[in-house]
């Protein structure tokens, strides 16, 4: 079989990303997966690998955009493991045909990971009581829905939410919060060791758990987790699993720079990253209490009992 | 029992010892085979020996015989030196195989395929283990890395000397007293032109910090089902310095030898070595016995030498197996799922 050098063009490839990605309510995870399979509606593979070094293919474009590598990375890895269980399944019937039933599943599995965070809020609430109050940092969807389930719930608390530099993205959390008459307050990220004793506990989200329980997320968090722990607050993150990547970091160094920097940044600096800011750093899982997920509420160690059930 | 005194009943109940497993059982004895990979091995060898020249009596029947011969077998090594975990699992194994030979097997079918599973355990469990293992260490050494190793382990090593094939990097040996296995791991890594650092115990906290090192590699006797690590005594003091310091741990531990006990110290299970081992300084040192014997006629002191220590799941960053890297308290999801397979 011949493998074409290149079966996508990067424009095309990111044109439909970025026209998924319009519905901002949408997990980047979730927008990346529905772009795999509208490629794969048109593919002209006729073997299962075919298939797979196409999506590969269009993987690699995606992993090069400026937002949310790590979420993008483990979403799709998720959709090929996927397809190529239903394939084995599938054997029998002639390529093409797989190919279809492969977009009707992709869709119905799609349909499925989007009601994650719908569980996920109701399970989270629980924990939010009345005259709580809640830090959070960055900008969470995830975080989002479980406060808004609580306000709806008809709950009282308070929420502070760091800033988060360098983009500012905490402010998008504030106003989104303010919107949906949530209490808010806008703080500063040097201002979160001040705060911490004021606070009941720490929800953030994350853009990817990785194998032993400890989470990826807008860097920051550590330094959070660090505090919440010295403090004795708990330390909640809110996490959809198909944000479980398989990655085992040691430490900050050992995350890998693709996830860390972007590609543009990357390809600038060709490597040399000692003078650039890193996007994300890892929290370890001796600081994180629980993690609500689609699954139920875990404990750090439980995530990797989930992973190895997965993948075993 | 130790060495110089070697008096070991060899005809016991049921049974004969087979001549090879006699030989290994004096091995073991001398110390002659350290090492938990390298006393498994030895002991697969000898069992296929056994299984290979076992026949049969008239009245009896295959699988409870052999099972009986084995036992007796066994039971003599555990005299000459108890039976490391990695040994047990593979005896009950193999037990566990025998036992399961349908009826009316003829013998010369029961026993090559008794002699197949054994070869399948070391290859599987043993020896593609090691390689994957190896294959997993090596995305996490990175170049010009220091990394700290303890005394000798045949994994360590062997990840130390397939990474250096592709990557440059340096090693620090801490060694512990009496065995002093690091000076053997240093002779090797030197064969392969690996530059090495060697120190003592005492010195971990200052070579680990002006060192320099990056990440600290172990290996282990067992993993037990609570998460904590059993290795050669010094492994837990090694791990508790490199966690203060903030180096991550990697524990490298093939499944083989994941154990279904629970120990929470070192003390309630544990191996002790001859005591005089603590007093003579290793260079066959005459005064060194006068002195030994002096000392041990005080009847107020003790000397205690421990064989292998606990190391507690919060000191290890990561633990290393051929199922790829999981973290201490995954243990016993792996025996779960490993016995859910009948493995």
């Amino acid at each position: 079989m011949i493998i074409s050098m290149s079966f996508y063009s990067k424009d095309d490839v990111l044109a439909y990303y970025e026209q998924c990605q319009r519905d901002e309510s949408k997990a980047v995870a979730v927008t990346a997966i529905e772009t795999l399979i509208h490629f794969m509606e048109n593919s002209k593979a006729e073997t299962l690998q075919g298939l797979i070094a196409e999506m590969n293919q269009v993987i690699n474009i995606l992993k090069h955009t400026e937002g949310n590598v790590t979420s993008i990375a483990s979403g799709c890895e998720l959709f090929i493991r996927f397809i190529t269980l239903e394939s084995v399944v599938l054997e029998s019937s002639p390529f093409n045909k797989v190919i279809s039933i492969l977009v009707e599943e992709g869709s119905k599995f799609i349909k499925k990971i989007s009601k994650a965070r719908a569980k996920i809020a109701q399970l989270a609430q629980q924990f939010i009581e009345n005259g709580a109050v809640i830090l959070t940092h960055s900008i969470s969807k995830c975080v989002m829905d479980v406060l808004v389930e609580a306000k709806r719930m008809g709950k009282r608390f308070l929420v502070y939410v760091t800033q988060s530099g360098p983009d500012n993205s905490g402010k998008g959390m504030y106003d989104k919060l303010i919107e949906s008459g949530i209490s808010a307050t806008l703080i500063l990220d040097s201002a979160t060791g001040y705060i911490m004793e004021s606070v009941d506990m720490v929800i953030v989200g994350a853009e990817g758990v990785v194998e032993n329980g400890g989470i990826l997320n807008k860097i920051g968090t550590y330094g959070i987790a660090i505090c919440a722990q010295y403090s004795n607050k708990p330390v909640y993150v809110a996490a959809e699993s198909f944000k479980f990547v398989r990655l085992y970091p040691l430490n900050q160094r050992d995350i890998p720079n693709s996830l860390k920097y972007n590609s543009s940044v990357l390809e600038a600096t060709r490597g040399d990253t000692r003078y650039q800011h890193p996007k994300i750093d890892y929290t370890p899982p001796n600081l994180i209490t629980l993690l609500f997920t689609n699954l139920g509420v875990l404990t750090p160690s439980a995530v990797s009992d989930e992973l190895i059930k997965q993948y075993l | 029992v130790h060495p110089g005194d070697c008096t070991v009943q060899v005809h016991s109940g049921r049974g004969t010892v087979h001549p090879e497993v006699l030989r290994l059982g004096l091995r073991y004895a001398s110390a002659t085979i350290l090492g938990s990979n390298s006393r498994c091995v030895a002991l697969l060898g000898a069992l296929t020996h056994l299984v290979r020249d076992y026949t049969t009596p008239a009245d009896k029947e295959l699988p409870r015989d052999l099972e009986d011969n084995l036992n007796a077998n066994v039971a003599y090594l555990e005299r000459c030196r108890p039976l490391a975990v990695s040994m047990r699992n593979a005896v009950k194994h193999i037990k566990r195989y025998i036992n399961a030979t349908p009826e009316k097997t003829p013998d010369h079918k029961a026993k090559s395929d008794i002699l197949k599973c054994i070869e399948d355990y070391l290859k599987e469990r043993v020896v593609l283990a090691g390689q994957a293992i190896s294959l997993f260490a090596a995305n996490k050494i990175g170049k010009d890395d220091v990394i700290l190793v303890y005394g000798f382990s045949s994994i360590v090593f062997k990840i130390l000397i397939d990474s250096f094939k592709q990557t440059r990097f340096s090693v620090v040996i801490i060694d512990g007293r009496p065995r002093l296995e690091g000076r053997t791991m240093l002779t090797r890594l030197t064969q392969h032109g690996v530059p090495c650092t060697y120190a003592l115990l005492n010195a971990l906290p200052y070579v680990l910090e002006r060192g320099c090192v990056r990440k600290v590699l172990l290996g282990a006797h067992a993993l037990l089902a609570n998460g904590r690590v059993m290795g050669r005594v010094g492994t837990a003091l090694v791990a508790m310095v490199a966690h203060a310091r903030g180096v991550p741990v990697l524990v490298c531990c093939e499944t083989h030898k994941f154990c279904e006990r629970v120990q929470t110290d070192s003390i309630v299970v544990n191996e002790l070595g001859d005591p005089l081992e603590l007093v003579v300084t290793g260079h066959g040192d005459p005064t060194g016995g006068r002195l030994a014997t002096t000392l041990n006629e005080g009847k107020n002191l003790t000397l205690l030498n421990l064989s292998y220590d606990i190391t507690p799941p919060e000191f290890v960053t990561m633990v290393i197996t051929e199922l790829g890297m999981l973290p201490c308290t995954s243990v016993p999801v792996v025996l779960r799922v490993k016995s859910i397979e009948g493995t």
